[in-house]
């Protein structure tokens, strides 16, 4: 009985392991698929501009963003390396200067991006508009 | 193990134990729904949408945690041949099912008027659409085989693999770029949502945990109305 229950845990050991093992092989060769977008160091960083659809995320940059005739021009930073950003069509209502963003389009060169999407990202920071005001006039 | 008798004091207690649960049940909501819709404060970016995060946390929250209790259950029910255990986790895969779908459900709603989009295959949303895949795989082998010794074996089996993919889904949002905001509710650092906020998610997640625990007791009523009918005095 008890050299059984060791068999099992020895079976369930094995079986979890190897399961481990195969997901974290998948997840660490997908990796680049994995992430849903790139900063922009990493495209400083991208060995051949790809002509496929990706997308760049990080922050909108401090009065950045400039309107004309539908078209809408900003720049992505990570606080290391910026992206020029250019996207005619209509933006989610969160998307703002100093605010998270993704855009998914296509790399002219490393430091422009023609967008066809443009997805606002939210932070973790949850409060009430007097709290923000209150934090602001700090 | 379950003798008959005692399988009917454990019937007795928990058919009865159903009835304060539900009442319980019915007040939380009620005032966390008050307070998550009408009391607490909009927020300062997303305004009124901050409400289904009263509804999406939870949820989520549920759906881990019950999927974690299963997978403990399973692996005692596997390596000891617990007969009790498979029971209770068999009883609590209903309600964790249904809140993983909650959870799938409301963030799109949230992800539309927010992000712009109602789905993205990102890690976090990508694995919790796993879970829920699990889920159905764990429910599913129930139905399926029809031998009661090879479903719990299968079943176990199916919750053991399917817990890798409940640190992944914790940590997505960690180990990589995703489009899913990263926690806000920290154990280790300050928490990022106002208290004003935070009472009302509190308040929903107990509604949510009496809910599952309500769903529970009914499954599990079932099962040993089940067992008692089949004239069985064990499992």
């Amino acid at each position: 009985m008890v050299k059984k229950v060791k068999l099992r845990i020895l079976f369930l050991l094995t079986i979890v392991l190897s399961a481990i093992l195969i997901v974290f092989l998948i997840l660490k060769s997908l990796e680049k698929d994995v992430v849903f977008f790139l900063s922009p160091t990493d495209v400083k960083d991208l060995k051949i501009i790809e002509t496929k659809k990706i997308r760049v995320g990080g922050m909108v940059k401090d009065k950045s963003i400039s309107i004309n005739s539908e078209k809408v021009n900003f720049i992505i930073t990570d606080f290391k390396n910026e992206i020029n950003v250019s996207y005619s069509g209509s933006v989610p209502n969160l998307f703002s200067e100093n605010k998270g963003v993704v855009a998914e389009g296509f790399l002219e060169d490393r430091n422009y991006f023609k967008a066809v999407k443009i997805l606002a990202k939210h932070d973790e920071n949850y409060m009430p508009p007097e709290v923000k005001k209150a934090l602001g006039e700090k | 193990m379950f003798k008959f008798l005692k399988l009917g004091k454990i019937f007795e207690i928990s058919s009865k134990l159903t009835k304060y649960i539900f009442v319980l049940f019915v007040l939380v909501l009620t005032i966390g729904l008050t307070e998550a819709l009408i009391l607490s404060p909009e927020d300062y970016k997303q305004s009124h949408s901050v409400r289904i995060m009263y509804v999406h946390v939870p949820a989520a929250w549920m759906a881990l945690g019950t999927f974690s209790a299963i997978a403990f259950l399973s692996i005692s029910t596997f390596i000891f041949k617990n007969k009790n255990f498979f029971l209770i986790s068999k009883s609590l895969a209903p309600s964790g099912f249904i809140f993983s779908i909650i959870a799938l459900v409301t963030g799109s709603i949230w992800g539309k008027p927010t992000w712009g989009t109602w789905w993205a295959w990102d890690a976090r949303i990508t694995s919790m659409l796993i879970l829920a895949l699990f889920y159905l795989m764990f429910l599913l082998s129930w139905k399926v085989i029809e031998n009661n010794d090879k479903a719990i074996k299968i079943s176990s089996l199916i919750a053991i693999l399917g817990a890798i993919n409940i640190p992944i889904i914790k940590f997505s949002v960690n180990w990589w770029n995703t489009l899913h905001q990263g926690p806000s509710v920290k154990i280790l650092n300050d928490t990022t949502i106002h208290s004003s906020m935070l009472i009302p998610l509190f308040i929903m997640t107990a509604a949510f945990a009496l809910f599952s625990l309500l769903i529970f007791l009914m499954k599990f009523n079932t099962e040993m109305i089940r067992i008692k009918n089949k004239g069985l005095d064990r499992l």
